[in-house]
């Protein structure tokens, strides 16, 4: 028989066979490998009527330049159809920084929107009513801050906590493997966490405080076992944190979300999602034997895959993007976010993310895919593959229970160099041409057709600082350097950080001085560097 | 890890102790087997990310990959200043500084790193960079003296042959040295 290649591998080095069949599922259990959607293991989706109940969230993640700027994009997604919003914040907020930092010189409202103030927060969700849109926020190091922020933006406009819906992506682990946007080293970093799962669980039940994230390993170069593993062992790891803080199981885990990436090869990112779902269920079952089935259910929001996008021939990035964007919902994903075709350049403009929101209502509504739940289930392809991929996942479980956790492995850089491996294979692969990229190794044009980028203007950061002074000078000086202190004494008390940051917030303090109290109580995270 | 010709920093910095110095780890291997003549032959290479941002992906590629081509790579790692950038090039005495950055802030954060160079009579450190940059900032990039930059797809070859093509009058002083 002959083959175009010598031998068919997937991103995360399985070979492929030329067909499947029934003896690819040999031992095949209906019950056992999938059950029904919305039961154990769940591998067929979370809820018994998946779409047909209740479409996936669009919810596209957003946010540049001043908070009036994202404002108005925001409502202008909401307006385009988006169900859902998600919060990008510059890097400066990010990293815990205030826009009159000098570190943040030059990078101010560039990749995200610059947060600095409670001002900043209320401007940003001025006429969304935070009752009725779900909202996401990106942030992790300075979380507790941002989430504060919200909060008290919400109670202004008199919105119930206990009404909240939304997520916080506050997840730790990722940054130190992939990432890298931190603040303090992990036994604080996990505290602070722990401190937001319990006010969720207290005051905000509808809130999801962790979204356990692969999406960026995957964007690190991570193959997609690798991606599965460590998220999932990731979420384990926040599970036992959690434990240990003295929380139970069935309080925080029906609030747990995940978030992965949606990249290239079609199949095996339907694999990964299904895989997802039953290794989770299985290993939360095994582990820490949870009452409430919905401490097993992993739900999950998807982006397309970022790294897979080109710079060359732009307007292809919109068929690579729909393709991942049909994988992740064929995959049962909660929520989504379609990455836009100019987005290898600089942030979307209105007209790119439009075609990216019109690319999910077109999967939506015309398709069909929607009108049942995992339609592809007991594909022999797929369900080998879900196996395969469970598998592989559950031996690099097995490989950090043996370094003694997560934590510990991160320590030794073990995910880092995984990851990196991956990468360099990947960029060969590429170089070699045994990996094609339309465009880029193959089909590529030398002249260009230049496509409108978003551009972000030097005023921004200006403007930010100015608005920054003023707010500094009318607010009570006393009380946010007394404020400041207390909150400095319940962290080397080891007391609850959530109120303390919230009364910081009411008093005009920043984000950036907050999280430079976190900066001198529990030290500065510093990695290894290494190659 | 370790390997011929890279020198490997323990920490990065602290942020808030730009002062702070880094301990210079040199490994055993970049003694070659002729003696101690040869590594000043070599091309030496500071590559670093500069900004807040820490995607690392691509810049930690092409530091292996000219590492692998036999030159000289000091990688400095993610959340570097341009002042830190600046003053590690002096102090290893590099030909080329390489830079990656995703944030959107290259037309200050390259401009600094170009002006300290500048004010340290150093301008003769050839300085490209890759990451996140469109192509009309590529032009004003060029033309405030950065000589190339590298976007998405460009192939780890092409990069390594133009730091190879780089000639260095450092180099040439380097060896008068020894």
């Amino acid at each position: 028989m002959k083959s175009m290649k010598k031998c068919f591998r997937n991103l995360s080095d399985i070979e492929i066979q030329p067909v499947y069949g029934p003896q690819d599922i040999k031992d095949f259990d209906y019950q056992y490998d999938l059950g029904m959607p919305g039961e154990f293991p769940f591998t067929r989706g979370i809820y018994p009527t998946m779409y047909r109940g209740r479409l996936w969230t669009m919810r596209q993640f957003a946010g540049f330049g001043t908070a009036e700027e994202s404002n108005r994009r925001y409502r202008y997604l909401l307006k385009q159809g988006n169900t859902g919003l998600s919060v990008a914040f510059d890097m400066p907020t990010l990293m815990g920084y205030d826009s009159d930092d000098p570190r943040s010189r030059g990078e101010v409202g560039r990749c995200g929107v610059a947060i600095d103030s409670l001002a900043d927060m209320e401007t940003l969700f001025r006429d969304i009513p935070l009752d009725r849109v779900s909202v996401s926020m990106t942030i992790n190091g300075p979380a507790i801050v941002l989430f504060a922020l919200y909060l008290v933006v919400a109670e202004r406009q008199g919105v119930r906590l206990r009404d909240l819906q939304g997520t916080l992506q506050n997840d730790i682990l990722k940054e130190y493997i992939a990432q890298k946007e931190w603040i303090c080293p992990p036994a604080p970093s996990l505290k602070i966490i722990n401190d937001i799962v319990r006010f969720c669980v207290e005051s905000v039940p509808r809130y999801h405080p962790i979204s356990i994230s692969g999406y960026h390993i995957r964007e690190a170069g991570s193959t997609a076992v690798q991606e599965l593993a460590f998220t999932l062992y990731d979420g384990l790891t926040y599970v036992m944190s959690a434990i240990e803080a003295g929380l139970k199981v069935d309080e925080f885990a029906p609030r747990l979300s995940f978030f992965f990436n949606a990249h290239n090869d079609f199949f095996e990112e339907i694999a990964k999602y299904r895989a997802a779902r039953r290794l989770w269920a299985r290993e939360m079952k095994a582990r820490f034997r949870p009452e409430n089935a919905a401490s097993l259910a992993l739900r999950f929001h998807t982006q397309t895959a970022g790294c897979a996008l080109t710079a060359q021939q732009p307007y292809n990035n919109v068929v690579r993007v729909t393709l991942q964007a049909l994988a992740a919902v064929l995959g049962g994903t909660q929520s989504l976010h379609t990455n836009s075709l100019d987005e290898t350049l600089a942030l979307p403009t209105e007209e790119a993310v439009k075609i990216a929101v019109r690319t999910q209502q077109i999967i939506a509504h015309e398709s069909g895919v929607a009108n049942t739940a995992d339609p592809l289930g007991g594909a022999y392809y797929l369900e080998s593959l879900t196996n395969r991929m469970e598998s592989e996942a559950k031996a690099y479980f097995d490989k950090l229970d043996e370094m003694g956790g997560m934590i510990e492995a991160i320590q030794r850089g073990f995910p880092q160099s995984e990851i990196h491996r991956a990468a360099v294979a990947y960029q060969k692969e590429t170089d070699n041409r045994e990996r094609i990229i339309v465009g880029v190794n193959a089909y590529a044009e030398p002249e260009e057709r230049r496509v409108p980028t978003l551009k972000i203007k030097g005023e921004v950061e200006k403007k930010q600082v100015q608005r920054l002074k003023q707010r500094k000078k009318s607010r009570n000086a006393k009380k946010v350097a007394a404020v400041l202190s207390q909150l400095a004494g319940i962290a080397e008390a080891n007391g609850d950080l959530m109120p303390a940051v919230i009364e910081a917030v009411r008093a005009q303090c920043t984000v950036g001085e907050i999280c430079e109290v976190f900066r001198r109580v529990y030290g500065e995270y510093r990695e290894a560097v290494s190659l | 890890m370790g390997g011929v010709g890279i020198l490997q920093y323990p920490n990065t910095p602290s942020l808030h102790n730009p002062s702070e110095k880094r301990r210079v780890i040199k490994t055993r291997s970049m003694k070659t087997a002729t003696g101690v003549g040869k590594p000043a032959r070599k091309l030496r290479v500071l590559i670093a990310k500069v900004g807040l941002d820490g995607h690392d992906r691509g810049v930690k590629i092409v530091a292996r990959g000219l590492r692998d081509a036999g030159m000289e790579v000091i990688y400095l790692g993610i959340h570097n200043t341009p002042e830190e950038i600046a003053s590690s090039a002096l102090q290893e005495d590099v030909d080329a500084i390489g830079l990656s950055i995703h944030s959107a802030a290259h037309m200050t954060l390259f401009g600094e790193v170009l002006a300290l160079l500048k004010k340290n009579k150093a301008r003769d450190i050839a300085v490209f960079g890759g990451g996140i940059i469109p192509q009309e900032d590529i032009r004003s990039l060029k033309k405030m003296g950065i000589k190339e930059i590298f976007t998405p797809g460009a192939p780890l070859e092409e990069i390594v042959k133009f730091v190879k093509s780089i000639k260095s009058t450092r180099r040439k002083a380097r060896r008068n040295r020894q």
